[in-house]
């Protein structure tokens, strides 16, 4: 097992050597995700809004799941379920047979931006989780240190977060999440913020991160081609109410790179994720024109 | 005295005559764009060069001015002669008697001033004065810093603790310090505690609401990201809620600074000892003028120093903001 410096783009000097990070190869025991018949409404100015109605999904550990849907679909909310910041209006969510009732660092959270704690240096941010776990201060910076190297951040530890790219403050998020070691990786439209180059680098590194790491992640986007290059399965979602409505497995061979998006393979099934959203916002807008 | 005032008689003619070369920059640079102030410098000095000596050396003067009032230096320069020019102002009406909407028959010239300054700044009561309402104000301020800041979490974080307090906030805070003598007086064992509890009023109210801002500030995020992280509610108001209003709790204090001073003169005017307010005060009394405005000069000047003290001591605190 080698994991080197996975996410350099030339930048920090590359981390050589065995780091244990979970069980290499081999598919995880831990990861599991039932969400059972989950539904979360809202109050808005004394309205009623349904944001996930009856979401049923089972996720094997080690799978990598795409939520995806039109904006506003409730996707993201589904996830904050899962990480426990929302608590469904009814079922729940388990992991591991542990019903989820509040955030833990188990399931560790990547946000869309301007989540890195900007008064802390980059490897106080990643040390953080550590730190909070019981490590002492020592032990804590060495973990840090670990997973700054494996995002190709080391030289960057004593930079504060404004000091960097959007792209290298969200590999510090990624590094600072999975400095905890977590069974449940959740990642909220994590390259939404960045521009194309930036992401689609961004996904060729979360790709090759995954041949070493493979803890189950829920990843919520709004981009086909970015679910399509990434997923195992793609949950798609429609529109008010937020609905699970299509189940796709990505049969596409691991691990994977950008040449792969011309393959037939791929736009097949780009195309048929384009068609369900494309009806489903379609029919979003009708709503919206009916209620006023 | 006399001879003093006649030997700074002939200050204004060395400040009179960068008045209005300063003036005429500082209304000239804010009206250009600043891409275009650099060519037109430039064509400015070119053209000052080409004609005339005594122009040549107005418009590189000028230029110059221009220049230099991008740096540090240059800005403090303009600074330094704003005072100036305030005072040679003033030098003229006192002197000459200006009466016209102001009357300045009966002020100090500001060489009498200056005079009764070196005075009293080679006397021992002087620097009393000045050590005792440091003294106060440090203590007022200190009291006022640590009870503030807490309250202001408090009430930022827990809803019923910001409906329990906010009222009593919102209505002692437009009450002015004055107002309190009487109070204070009646309600506390000595002047010493009278003087800080109304000096500590004026402190209080700006860190507590300025406190209470920044911590319901704080980006909803990074709470999450905490708490996802691991952290308990003790760690999340240490690493995430404290930091995030530091900037917010800064500016309360350099403002609750401010008005510390300014409730400290109300507050010594009931002392009868030492105090600078006291010094200014009793001077009135005793129909000192020039002393009037040494205690008034050397209040805005200690509330400045002190205002700088916690601009630049939380400085380091705050360096993740550039």
């Amino acid at each position: 097992m080698r994991l080197g410096n996975l996410w350099a783009f030339g930048e920090g000097p590359s981390r050589k050597g065995p780091v244990h990070v979970g069980s290499p190869g081999a598919r995880p025991e831990t990861g599991r995700i039932r969400i059972s018949d989950v539904s979360i409404e809202f109050n808005t100015n004394g309205r009623r809004n349904v944001a996930v109605d009856g979401a049923d999904l089972e996720v094997e550990p080690g799978e990598f799941i795409c939520l995806l849907g039109p904006s506003g679909c409730g996707k993201s909310t589904l996830m904050n379920a899962v990480a426990g910041f929302v608590e469904p209006t009814a079922g729940h969510v388990e992991v591991d047979g542990k019903r989820v009732n509040g955030p833990a660092p188990e399931r560790g959270m990547v946000f869309q931006q301007h989540s890195l704690f900007p008064w802390k240096s980059v490897r106080k941010n990643v040390a953080f989780g550590p730190r909070m776990a019981g490590h002492s201060v020592t032990e804590s910076d060495s973990i840090a240190r670990t997973f700054l190297g494996m995002v190709g951040l080391s030289a960057y530890g004593n930079h504060y977060p404004s000091q960097l790219s959007g792209g290298m403050q969200q590999r510090v998020g990624i590094a600072r999440a999975l400095a905890n070691y977590p069974d449940v990786l959740l990642m909220d439209e994590p390259f939404g913020a960045l521009d194309a180059q930036t992401r689609s680098m961004m996904q060729q590194n979360l790709v090759d991160l995954r041949q070493e790491f493979h803890t189950t992640i829920i990843f919520v986007t709004h981009d086909i081609e970015e679910a399509v290059f990434l997923a195992d399965r793609i949950i798609v979602m429609s529109a008010s109410p937020g609905r699970l409505i299509e189940d796709i497995r990505v049969d596409l061979p691991h691990p994977r790179t950008h040449e792969i998006v011309t393959e037939p393979r791929f736009v097949e099934l780009k195309k048929q994720c384009l068609d369900l959203i494309r009806a489903e916002t379609t029919r979003a807008f009708e709503q919206q024109g009916q209620a006023v | 005295m006399t001879d003093k005032t006649v030997s700074v008689a002939d200050d204004p003619a060395k400040v009179e005559p960068v008045a209005p070369e300063a003036g005429a920059t500082m209304a000239d640079v804010p009206a250009e764009a600043p891409g275009e102030s650099r060519t037109d410098v430039r064509t400015a000095v070119s053209r000052g060069g080409a004609s005339d000596g005594g122009a040549a050396t107005a418009v590189s003067t000028r230029a110059w001015l221009k220049k230099s009032s991008g740096t540090w230096w240059g800005r403090y320069t303009v600074r330094i002669l704003s005072v100036l020019v305030l005072i040679g102002l003033w030098h003229l009406a006192s002197t000459y008697d200006f009466r016209l909407l102001l009357n300045f028959e009966n002020v100090p010239a500001p060489g009498v001033v200056g005079g009764v300054l070196l005075e009293l700044l080679s006397s021992d009561t002087f620097y009393r004065h000045i050590a005792a309402s440091v003294e106060r104000v440090a203590i007022a301020f200190g009291l006022a810093t640590v009870s503030g800041v807490a309250l202001g979490v408090f009430m930022g974080r827990i809803r019923l603790v910001e409906d329990v307090f906010s009222p009593y906030v919102e209505i002692f805070r437009p009450i002015p310090a004055v107002a309190w003598i009487p109070l204070a007086i009646l309600m506390l064992p000595t002047e010493q505690s009278s003087i800080i509890f109304i000096t500590f009023l004026g402190a209080f109210f700006p860190i507590v609401l300025n406190t209470m801002h920044g911590v319901d500030q704080t980006p909803k995020d990074l709470v999450r990201a905490a708490r996802a992280l691991g952290a308990s509610s003790t760690s999340i108001l240490i690493h995430v809620v404290l930091p995030a209003a530091l900037p917010s709790i800064v500016a309360g204090m350099a403002i609750g600074m401010g008005i510390a001073w300014f409730s400290l003169l109300a507050g010594e005017i009931i002392s009868g000892q030492y105090g600078i307010g006291y010094f200014t005060w009793s001077s009135y009394s005793l129909i000192q003028y020039p002393q009037i405005i040494v205690g008034m000069v050397t209040i805005g000047l200690l509330g400045t120093l002190s205002t700088l003290l916690v601009r630049y001591g939380t400085r380091p605190f705050l360096r993740w903001q550039r």
